[in-house]
């Protein structure tokens, strides 16, 4: 029963570029200070630079630049969002992600080649139906399909009814798809370094000083650095530099785990998430398999997950996709992802003048990245919300306006 | 798969127990003389703290209990667990 | 030694069962397993075991199998094999393997059966405790047995000890916090080439430990320099193993290239098996003891600061002959010494102690010069190390040189590989180095070392090394060993193991499921019920089988199993008052048998779950809750028992499956109630709605319940859940003559939609008050209730929230699909930036208005009853009145019979 001899392999990816960014000299002050340069911190400094000609900017970051989250996540790009709020920004977002690379000049492998995501039940699909409604009316291109119609899409689905939680149906945003994360933050913080913005790497934030309720710059391992306007952009690290500031934010940091497999034939080219059995999917450039879940109960620094999260969603891969039973689990490994109470972020002005918060992406936040740092940007130039933040602002905690993106599932990727 | 020190039955696998955040939040005195932003720290707002942090587990699939456990959030050791409405032991 | 035949590359072989595949392939004269994933090289076996980076193959025999490492696959009859070029295939025919779990809790978990993990067992067994000892490789005996050693047979004796448990060909692949260990066991595969469906394949051990040793030893490493991967070039202990150890006899001529001693003691087990080893190339300045005098003996050259700067290749590809030059320890290459043709280059560049478990939960390598090595430190409580892994790499007379390889410039760099599998090379860490960076981990990510299938086993160290010599840093500064679970790659199947179809959740049904079976009812899955959802005649479709079930509930009689919902007893002196802080609304006013519904939110004043309860006795109620919802609920109501009101007494208990329910439905449901119950008193002034009676129905004790969710006069006859079946037959039986009607929760749906009644998850979505939801009327203003406070926030109280609506679209036929949205038909009335007004909960046909109807959330709602607005579809505008959220009985007139 042996196979033909079969030695193929795939294309390999083109290199990056022969230089990437400087070590510049850390300046005593800056006109805005990042802190944190995963991607959300990266394109708010590209922005800032690009759309407002602030350059005079330092991204700091405590470790290795874009070694958080953002080089941790399965790179799923959509904006099928259900509130009109969430719309409104994935799709800004996505919408500069159909020209990011050309804009910044850098290979990003963004590849929309749609995200499915499945229903199992019939309250499953009139919850996924509503969805797929609303984007209709906010004009996000979206469709139904049935099961028939999604096993056409991606023909390794199990569509039987053998299933525990067979599938009902699905909705599909053809323009959803995948890039690769690392190229993506290299590409940003290349592009905002040639404009001269100082990423500087190893320079963790250890307190905030304000003034009269003002901010006044930042202490850091390396020594204050003042700052007229200070930026957090720390993903799960936010509570705990508001609380230098002296405000709390209603975030808990939590571990959220993906996986890879070994390279495999390329055998699926969209990408396919289901809430309901907890996985979700995509086979990447190089033929990796990338899958995520759920978070972890409880909250964790340690970027580590337990084994049991990583059983269920491989038992529920192997339902749904039978041929995946004889992929090989390559890495696992966790991120620290910082999750609001209603799983939507918090984006715009603070209790102190001039410092901002970007945060509670959560679990979703890399699909953001382009959206979410030019709205930041230019809420910080304007030391006002963007249209597009107006809503995300904390405030909404108090009010009760919150933006539920839990969705059944309880984790919007 | 932590292992949780459950007061009443012992350490348990963590798929046993459903976390409950925070411990010692208490619920207001009287609500309605509550501000909207004081009822909205009570309601939405969680320290979230590096380190040592007092948290809440229910022992969903074992005795059912609540109680309260010290736990490190940066590197997942547990301190003493503790029934409610007995004195906190100290942070570890 | 059993001979059995395989095949290779679609040729077939012959070999010894058990022996590695790749010392088959090595007998047979297969140097060349595969070529290279990007550059297509000819590429051979490197290693000895699960760090193989080159010689890959996909598994075509069994349930077949990606990218296997050759050195782990043991040869039996039958199996089926192929070179393969870094991208696995994946099967396209289904797994049948069985592939299970098993739970252990040791005192002592040793990793690692090799000579320290054997004596740490032997300790640890004195003591009486309860140990396990797991090992990656077929036997024990590690690098000990490897070297052709055998064992003493005292210390052997260990593994027949009863607190031993003891396995071999498991892994463990992951280190967890508290003592956490995973570990893969292959039971079958080395059996036979085939699996038995009954025999678990592989077991996945999740194993508890109080102390954890690690004794996983010690990975040799190789070193770059130009073509540095061609067949034939190995590990010297590899090589040594394989020639010394497996008899593999294919090669004449070798050449050793070393940092260590380790090299030396390699080149005389070569020598020894008539291998012509013709120099030993050691990048240090000098090496002296019995060792090198006995290398000396042999007649073996020795060449002292030197290593191997190039290779040539024959016309396979395979190893012809290598450069040796002068170099530095920096990789620098000073001056040519001379080429010598061999078969075999064996490279010892120093060992890698198998720390991959303990980085896992956060421990940090050191760099120790002297044993050029990294090594764990810092280990917690809990966890130790013996043996190499904790650094005893063995007494050597010489310390081993911190060298890594050459660093050649232009075209040789392009050729000297670092990861093997991801063709990464020399040029590429320093164009990495090239582009500002500077961390270990850019540096991995620009150039891909350490991504592929070995996950940096062997390119790890060596990496952090070359950078240290390019940047002339030490390695310390550089960074250390940091790796991620799974050690080595696993199945998914075998993490999946048996939580596959219907063991994947629990499914749960009521005591009547069987007749619902009978009755081909398709189901419909709530939470992990299997609730039927209609129970079709004559290949009815939906919407018939519904339309009818509906009419016989207006009209005459139907029955529904409500077995599912959820049910908690409640009991104590003070349940009327914790029912009163629960619900919205007032339940300590409640009489004895009678029931009353109830509505609880959460603080955020937010619905949460609603559902009848009845007070059974002055201090005990029972509360039913919706089917998905009942595990949650009381969740809820023991949070707030056991963390803010321990002064109620209060006990809660889940019953759900004690009870059964039967509903009957209908106009005719009195005169059915009394068939079932003659004695019963069934007048609407001696059992009102709401209230309760007891009786026994078909001799089996029942409380019989006057609810309604359909608005219809209707009765719930609870019973033991054990009758179940037995009650619905009978009242199937009884019900003939009323031409009775079984339905599912499709008509039950209807039924309470065409009454307004809402379903928390339908009409709810956790951002509705009950205000929203025109349930003021339950909401108490004389108590404090949990929620009550949300409700004057601002947003929470302001005009123009979405409340709920009906909808009945103009064309009476037109079903609305749910979940679509609304637009006002005056566009100047769309609130806000968005322009549509709200959504469509539920919709459907009805029977009883011979039409179709739907309930919405619209902003503003209440006050848009009347107007018109239009649901945009993809082909068409629907348009629909704004109705009050009831469309039948509004006086509640039939409800009482
Ligand atoms: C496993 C996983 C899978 C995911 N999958 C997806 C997905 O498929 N699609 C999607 O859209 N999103 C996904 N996400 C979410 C997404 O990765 C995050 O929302 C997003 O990356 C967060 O923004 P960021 O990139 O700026 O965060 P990060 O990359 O985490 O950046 C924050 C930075 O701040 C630095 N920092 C923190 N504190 C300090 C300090 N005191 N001083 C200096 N620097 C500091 C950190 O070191 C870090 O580099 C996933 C996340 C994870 C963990
Ligand atoms: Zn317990």
């Amino acid at each position: 029963m042996s196979g033909p001899l079969t030695r193929r392999r795939t294309a390999e990816l083109p290199e990056h570029p022969d230089f990437l960014w400087r070590k510049p000299q850390l300046k005593k002050s800056y006109d805005v200070i990042i802190i944190g340069a995963g991607g959300h911190g990266l394109a708010t400094a590209y922005y800032l630079a690009k759309n407002f000609g602030i350059t005079n900017v330092a991204v700091l970051e405590k470790g290795w630049l874009a070694g958080g989250n953002m080089a941790r996540n399965t790179t799923i790009i959509r904006s099928n969002y259900l509130w009109d709020e969430s719309a409104g920004i994935y799709e800004h977002s996505l919408k500069l992600w159909e020209n990011l690379e050309e804009e910044v000049g850098y290979e990003m492998f963004f590849s929309q080649r749609g995200v499915m995501t499945l229903a199992h039940s019939v309250g499953d699909v009139r919850g996924k139906q509503r969805n797929f409604y609303a984007n209709k009316v906010n004009s996000i291109d979206t469709e139904w399909l049935t099961p028939e119609e999604a096993k056409k899409v991606a023909p390794i689905l199990n569509i039987s009814d053998t299933i525990r939680y067979p599938i009902m149906g699905a909705t599909y945003q053809a323009r959803g798809g995948i890039a690769k994360h690392d190229w993506v933050a290299w590409g940003y913080a290349k592009a905002a370094d040639d404009m001269g913005v100082d990423l500087i790497q190893g320079c963790e934030v250890t307190g905030i000083k304000v003034d009269n309720g003002k901010v006044q710059g930042v202490e850091t391992n390396l020594g204050f650095i003042a700052a007229n306007k200070v930026a957090l952009a720390a993903a799960g690290h936010t509570s705990t530099l508001t609380q230098m500031a002296g405000f709390r934010v209603p975030l808990q940091s939590r571990t959220l785990q993906a996986l890879v497999s070994e390279l495999l034939e390329q055998v699926l080219d969209t990408v396919i998430m289901s809430g309901a059995v907890h996985v979700y999917v995509s086979q990447a450039h190089k033929g990796e398999l990338v899958m995520g879940a759920g978070t972890d109960a409880f909250n964790s620094y340690t970027q580590r997950g337990g084994v049991h999260v990583i059983e269920h969603q491989l038992a529920a891969a192997c339902e749904l996709f039978p041929i995946f039973s004889r992929a090989h689990l390559l890495r696992t490994w966790g991120g620290v992802v910082d999750i609001a109470p209603d799983a939507s972020p918090i984006l715009g002005l603070t209790p102190v003048e001039n410092l901002y918060i970007n945060s509670g992406w959560g679990t979703g936040g890399f699909k953001a990245t382009p959206g979410s740092g030019w709205v930041y940007a230019d809420t910080i130039a304007n030391n006002a919300p963007h249209a597009l933040a107006k809503n995300y602002s904390l405030k909404r905690f108090t009010t009760g306006h919150l933006i539920d993106e839990h969705g059944a599932a309880g984790v919007a990727h | 798969m932590l292992s949780i020190n459950c007061p009443w039955c012992g350490a348990r696998d963590e798929t046993e127990f459903h976390y409950g955040s925070q411990a010692h939040v208490a619920y207001p005195e009287n609500p309605e003389t509550l501000s909207d932003e004081a009822w909205a720290h009570y309601i939405f707002f969680r320290d979230n703290p590096k380190g040592w942090f007092q948290e809440r587990w229910v022992h969903t699939a074992g005795c059912r209990r609540w109680f309260n456990v010290w736990r490190n959030t940066v590197s997942h050791q547990f301190g003493p667990s503790y029934k409610p409405f007995t004195p906190a032991p100290a942070r570890p | 030694m059993t001979k059995v035949n395989f095949e290779f590359d679609s040729k077939m072989y012959s070999g010894t069962k058990g022996e590695p595949l790749v010392v088959a392939l090595l007998k047979n004269g297969i140097k060349t397993v595969t070529d290279s994933t990007y550059l297509s090289r000819p590429r051979g076996v490197m290693a000895l075991g699960a760090e193989e980076p080159c010689a890959l193959v996909q598994i075509d025999s069994g349930s077949g199998e990606p990218m296997v490492p050759a050195t782990q696959v043991e040869l039996v009859e039958g199996l089926a094999a192929r070179g393969l070029a870094g991208i696995g295939d994946l099967p396209n025919v289904s797994d049948d393997a069985r592939y299970d779990k098993a739970n252990r809790h040791v005192e002592v978990l040793i990793i690692g059966s090799g000579v320290a993990g054997l004596k740490a067992a032997q300790i640890a067994v004195s003591k009486n405790q309860r140990v396990m000892l797991i090992d990656d490789a077929p036997r024990v005996g590690g690098y000990f047995v490897a070297k052709n050693n055998e064992i003493d047979p005292e210390l052997l004796a260990v593994l027949d000890s009863p607190n031993l448990l003891h396995l071999q060909r498991t892994t463990a692949i992951g280190l967890y916090d508290q003592g956490y260990v995973v570990a893969i066991e292959r039971r079958t595969d080395h059996l036979s080439a085939n699996y038995d469906p009954k025999v678990a394949r592989i077991r996945t051990w999740h194993i508890r430990a109080k102390e954890i040793i690690l004794a996983t030893g010690a990975f040799q490493r190789f070193l770059v320099f130009p073509n540095n991967d061609r067949p034939g070039i190995m590990l010297s202990h590899a090589a040594a193993t394989y020639i010394d150890k497996y008899q593999v006899q294919i090669f004449k001529k070798a050449v050793v290239v070393t940092v260590d001693d380790q090299g030396y003691e390699d080149a005389l087990r070569l020598h020894k098996n008539s291998i012509q080893v013709q120099a030993i190339v050691d990048v240090r300045s000098n090496a002296v003891g019995a060792l090198v005098d006995e290398v000396k003996k042999a007649g073996i050259e020795i060449i002292f600061d030197a290593s191997v700067t190039n290779t040539q290749a024959d016309e396979k590809g395979e190893l012809a002959q290598v450069a040796i030059s002068k170099v530095d320890l920096t990789g620098k290459v000073l001056s040519a010494v001379k080429e010598i043709s061999c078969d075999l280059l064996a490279v010892s560049g120093g060992w890698t102690p198998t720390v991959h478990l303990a980085t896992f939960i956060g421990v940090k390598p050191k760099w120790v010069k002297e044993k050029a090595a990294f090594v764990l430190q810092d280990l917690p409580k809990g966890l130790s190390a013996v043996g190499s892994v904790a650094g005893d790499l063995g007494e050597t007379e010489n310390t081993p040189a911190s060298f890594f390889g050459v660093l050649p410039e232009g075209e040789l760099a392009t050729v000297s590989f670092i990861d093997l599998q991801r063709d990464a090379t020399v040029r590429d860490l320093k164009r990495a180095t090239g582009a500002g960076l500077t961390s270990i981990e850019h540096i991995k990510r620009y150039t891909t070392i350490g991504t592929s299938h070995d996950q940096g086993k062997t390119s790890g160290t060596t990496t952090i090394g070359l950078l240290s010599q390019l940047i002339s840093k030490e390695l310390e500064e550089i960074g250390t060993l940091n790796f991620r679970p799974p050690y080595i790659p696993v199945l998914f199947s075998a993490l999946a193991g048996r939580d596959r179809g219907e063991l994947s959740d629990p499914i749960r049904t009521t005591p009547i499921h069987a007749w619902h079976l009978d009755a081909k009812a398709p189901f419909e899955d709530v939470g992990q019920w299997k609730r039927p959802w209609y129970f079709p005649q004559n290949k009815e479709e939906l919407h018939q089988a519904v339309a009818r079930e509906c009419k016989a509930a207006r009209e005459g009689v139907a029955v529904m199993d409500a077995s599912t919902l959820g049910k908690i007893d409640i009991q104590g002196p003070d349940a009327a008052e914790f029912l009163d802080r629960i619900y919205t609304n007032m339940f300590s006013t409640l009489k004895i048998n009678h029931s009353r519904y109830g509505l609880m939110c959460g603080v955020d004043g937010m619905v949460f779950d609603d559902g009848v309860t009845t007070r059974l006795g002055e201090n005990h109620f029972l509360m039913t809750t919706t089917t998905g919802g009942a595990a949650k609920v009381l969740d809820w109501l023991e949070e707030w028992l056991q963390t803010e009101w321990p002064e109620l007494k209060v006990y809660c208990s889940s019953v759900t499956e004690h009870w059964s329910t039967v509903a009957i439905v209908g106009p005719k449901s009195r005169a059915l109630m009394k068939k079932l119950a003659p004695d019963l008193d069934v007048s609407n002034e001696n059992f009102g709605f709401m209230t309760n009676q007891y009786a026994a129905v078909a001799q089996v004790p029942a409380r019989i319940a006057r609810i309604s969710f359909s608005g219809e006069l209707a009765y719930e006859i609870n019973v033991e859940g054990f009758f179940g079946l037995h009650i619905w037959n009978a009242v199937m039986d009884a019900g003939k003559e009323f031409g009775i009607t079984p339905y599912g929760t499709e008509t039950m749906h209807v039924l309470r939609a065409e009454k307004g009644f809402v379903i928390v998850g339908q009409e709810t979505d956790g951002t509705q008050t009950p205000q929203d939801l025109g349930m003021d009327w339950i909401v108490s203003k004389k108590k404090e209730f949990i929620g009550k406070r949300s409700f004057i926030r601002s947003d929470t109280s302001r005009d123009g929230r979405h409340q709920l609506v009906g909808l009945l679209p103009k064309d009476k036929l037109k079903l609305l699909p749910e979940g679509s949205y609304l637009v006002a038909k005056d566009s100047k009335q769309a609130i806000a930036d968005s322009n549509h007004i709200g959504y469509i909960t539920s919709s459907y046909h009805s029977a009883a208005l011979s039409q179709t109807f739907a309930l919405a959330l619209v902003a503003d709602g209440r006050n848009r009853v009347g107007q018109n607005a239009i649901v945009p579809l993809f082909d068409e505008q629907v348009e629909v009145v704004i109705t009050e959220p009831i469309f039948y009985d509004k006086e509640n007139t039939r409800r009482d019979g």
